[in-house]
């Protein structure tokens, strides 16, 4: 296994991060070291009860130094941003880098799906996509995954030794072979470095 | 990036339009494109070319594609609060009209139809309106005249219809048969269904208020525009517009002819 914080990663334009169950913990510590001037844009879908209303742009804008959004339709993507897909709706990035939102059938009885932002995000940013998969008890986010690798991207895992729920990293370590399996520590930095990295 | 099947899907797109006259060229392509790969598996068909031939020579197997192109997800009172801000807020201001002509658009099963048609006849108006119901789908428009639904939804849409503000039972508009709700039929006397394309075609009445409800989402933004300026030309002097909940005017060309009356509710006015 690559040691990614010693070989900071080339050419990424955006990140995209789902997580399920746990999930909230786990995306606190990676973004959390993040810096105001982070230059990168981050889409993340985290699954949650369905609810009318979500609060989690509102926690994690008051836990995080970088700003952060929930997702709307057409949306132009900016750098440095967070965005969080709402409750209810799939969350697509088009080919003009904007987002874009759907009511198509739940994946894995999920809506937002992992799987449908990473693929879309895939066919969007090819090779300059980074793709980070956490926690989770369910097997969204595995095809999504593999997608993001066929089409050049960049993808992580968490160990699935630290996941607090290790169904989701299993079942896509069960689909192909990422570019790193990493603690969430680790992958705090990787995100870190990023930023400093020169394209 | 699968360039090959990039191509073979804006092909088989082009060849709709040019076959059938149905124009999905500026729907938001990311949901396509997925639409399209699920009815390939449903088709058994290897290639997007394959399924493409089919469906050039063949428009039975058109129309069993057009159920996959279209997204028929609604729910009746689908966000309660939307519908309950459309009676405080709009109602009193449609009620100044002697007649009301509203037109429901992408009106998909009908949920949004019966939705609308029973908050009228509570505020006394039905009687008044006349409401243009228009889809693309003529399958989601013969259900939509049906007006036949699953009893199980409809338990759901009960709560929906309370939070709404629902003045009565919501059983007293439809009468139970096996797993099904039937309708009243007297909710669409004044109801016109009719296929009509916010992609091609042009505005028919001039209305009071718009109901569009997830349906712009599926459109990109040039699509989205050319919605709203038909929305626009069709409504009157101070007409309501409303949308989904995450619809906006706010990244179209048309934001400065619109004001938000209740824009948490994602209701406006034409300015």
């Amino acid at each position: 296994m690559n040691d990614a914080a010693a070989n900071p990663i080339r050419g990424i334009e955006a990140i995209v991060v789902g997580a399920s169950a746990g999930g909230v913990e786990a995306l606190l510590s990676i973004f959390g070291v993040l810096p105001t001037d982070f230059g990168l844009p981050i889409i993340a879908v985290l699954h949650l009860p369905d609810e009318r209303r979500s609060q989690l742009a509102e926690v994690f804008a008051r836990r995080l130094r970088i700003p952060v959004k929930e997702a709307r339709d057409k949306e132009l993507i900016e750098a440095g941003t967070l965005y969080f897909a709402g409750p209810g709706y799939h969350l697509s990035v088009e080919q003009d880098l904007s987002l874009s939102l759907s009511q198509e059938d739940r994946v894995h009885h999920s809506r937002p799906a992992i799987d449908y932002l990473f693929a879309s995000a895939a066919d969007a940013y090819g090779a300059g996509l980074l793709a980070i998969l956490l926690t989770g008890a369910n097997q969204d986010g595995a095809r999504g995954l593999a997608h993001v690798k066929q089409s050049g991207g960049t993808t992580v895992v968490q160990d699935p030794a630290e996941a607090r729920i290790a169904v989701m990293p299993l079942a896509a370590l069960a689909l192909h072979t990422p570019d790193h399996i990493l603690t969430l520590g680790r992958i705090g930095s990787l995100l870190a470095s990023l930023e400093s990295s020169p394209c | 990036m699968d360039k090959s099947s990039d191509i073979e899907l804006r092909l088989l797109i082009e060849a709709i339009y040019l076959k059938y006259s149905y124009d999905f060229r500026d729907y938001s392509g990311a949901s396509v494109k997925r639409r399209v790969a699920h009815a390939l598996r449903q088709f058994d068909c290897a290639t997007i070319s394959a399924l493409q031939e089919r469906v050039l020579h063949d428009p039975s197997a058109f129309m069993q594609l057009l159920q996959f192109l279209t997204i028929p997800v609604s729910e009746m009172f689908r966000d309660p609060s939307h519908f309950l801000a459309i009676r405080q807020e709009v109602v009193p201001l449609l009620k100044t009209y002697p007649s009301i002509k509203i037109w429901i658009a992408g009106c998909s099963t009908g949920e949004e139809v019966y939705s609308m048609a029973i908050l009228l006849r509570e505020e006394g108006l039905l009687e008044r309106t006349i409401i243009y119901a228009t889809d693309i789908n003529p399958a989601s428009l013969d259900k939509a005249k049906q007006g036949i639904f699953s009893l199980e939804n409809v338990r759901a849409y009960t709560a929906n219809y309370q939070q709404a503000g629902g003045q009565c039972s919501f059983a007293d508009y439809y009468t139970a048969a096996y797993d099904y709700a039937i309708f009243d039929k007297t909710l669409r006397e004044n109801v016109t269904f009719a296929d009509h394309s916010l992609a091609t075609d042009s505005v028919f009445s001039e209305t009071q208020l718009i109901s569009c409800r997830n349906v712009l989402i599926y459109f990109n933004k040039k699509l989205q525009d050319r919605a709203f300026g038909l929305f626009h030309e069709s409504l009157c002097h101070r007409g309501f517009l409303v949308l989904g909940s995450k619809e906006t005017l706010d990244f179209s060309a048309y934001s400065k002819q619109f004001e938000p009356l209740v824009k948490q509710e994602r209701i406006y006015r034409k300015s």
